[in-house]
């Protein structure tokens, strides 16, 4: 798994910015995650509790938003939540539908003081 | 007091910017480059071991390995005609990611070659977020990993350019729904190039090589 690389990242952009912000203290950070990044909530926070602790982040709470994966029928437009087993729609069954939400993996927003 | 900082930054933002200064330099020297995904064992050093010597006189080739640990891809690809071929240990890494991929560009001088085959760590799920700065990834699908993995690592799937579904010569020998594999690309990746070829018999490896040969020489 790659948590610590990704932990990396997400120390950098918010020291980055709270250093633009002239921030003294990073209290919070709100991580947006969708559900096909792959990316276990737990071992971020194993890594941050590491790699913050001489940072102005050191004790920042991480506050994960998770989006869930959705599909969109293309010919009822159903929105629904993908299973492994089927990629067809539950209200028409079509088999053309598309992906519209899950991918997301980003840095939203951090409170500073 | 409390103030809250908008920012809005993809996470793998520094890794995708050194990618694309990656592609840069790989741009300038006039090199096609490709990055081949795959589970462990679906036939990435295979497919590069068939498609060397098919290349052989038209074509120079680098190769990068990316490994966990050893150096047997890279030198199973030197073995089979390629004219650098370099070996990255990831030091217990599921993947490559950018910086890697500049310190193996570091020890190449690119002028010397028309064509870059970077192989992936064996993974179905890491690679696909960490961009290369290579022109196109490619995914190897085999036959025997079974035709529900669109539908378990859509990830994987949805980002490539290229799948290539190798193995083919064990269709008649491992239950394999077709029609049901290729529903799950279709949604992930609709219209995405298939390559169904076999690493083992060389069936199906002339529409491969050609496309790549194709995308040389429109560089
Ligand atoms: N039957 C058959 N076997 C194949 C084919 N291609 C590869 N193999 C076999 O599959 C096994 C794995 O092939 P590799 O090329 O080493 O796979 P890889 O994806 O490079 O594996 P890692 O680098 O370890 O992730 C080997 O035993 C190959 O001989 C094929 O088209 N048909
Ligand atoms: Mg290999
Ligand atoms: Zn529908």
């Amino acid at each position: 798994m790659h948590e610590l690389a990704v932990t990396q990242s997400i120390l950098d952009i918010a020291l980055r910015h709270a250093t633009q912000a002239s921030a003294k203290k990073i209290t919070s950070i709100n991580i947006v995650i969708g559900e096909f990044a792959s990316i276990v909530d737990d071992s971020v926070q194993f890594y941050w509790d590491l790699l913050a602790d001489d940072t102005i982040a050191k004790g920042a709470q991480l506050c994960f938003e998770r989006i869930a994966g959705e599909m969109t029928c293309t010919n009822c437009q159903h929105a629904f939540h993908p299973k492994d087993i089927d990629f067809a729609c539950p209200n028409c069954g079509s088999q053309f539908v598309q992906i519209t939400k899950g991918d997301e993996f980003r840095v939203d927003s951090i409170d500073v003081e | 007091m409390t103030i809250r900082v908008p920012i809005v930054e993809n996470i793998l933002n520094a890794n995708d910017h050194l990618a694309e200064q990656n592609r840069g330099r790989i741009d300038s020297a006039g090199v096609f480059s490709i990055n081949i995904m795959a589970s462990p064992g679906a036939g990435k050093t295979s497919l590069i071991e068939q498609t060397l010597p098919r290349l052989k006189d038209k074509l120079r080739v680098a190769v990068v390995d990316g490994d966990i640990a050893t150096s047997i891809d890279a030198d199973r690809a030197a073995n089979a005609g390629a004219q650098a071929a370099i070996q990255v240990n990831t030091g217990g890494d599921c993947h490559l990611d950018a910086v890697m991929l500049r310190g193996a560009l570091e020890q190449l001088d690119l002028t010397q070659f028309d064509l870059l085959i970077v192989e992936n760590v064996g993974n179905l799920v890491c690679p696909a977020s960490f961009k290369l700065g290579t022109h196109k990834s490619i995914l190897i699908a085999s036959i025997p990993e079974g035709d529900d993995k669109p539908y378990k690592y859509p990830g994987m799937y949805r980002g490539v350019d290229a799948l290539v579904i190798n193995k083919i010569d064990l269709l008649p020998y491992v239950p394999f729904k077709m029609d049901y594999f290729k529903h799950g690309v279709e949604v992930l990746n609709p219209g995405v190039l298939t390559f169904p070829l076999s690493a083992k018999t060389g069936e199906g490896m002339d529409a491969w090589v050609d496309w790549l040969i194709g995308q040389v020489k429109a560089m």
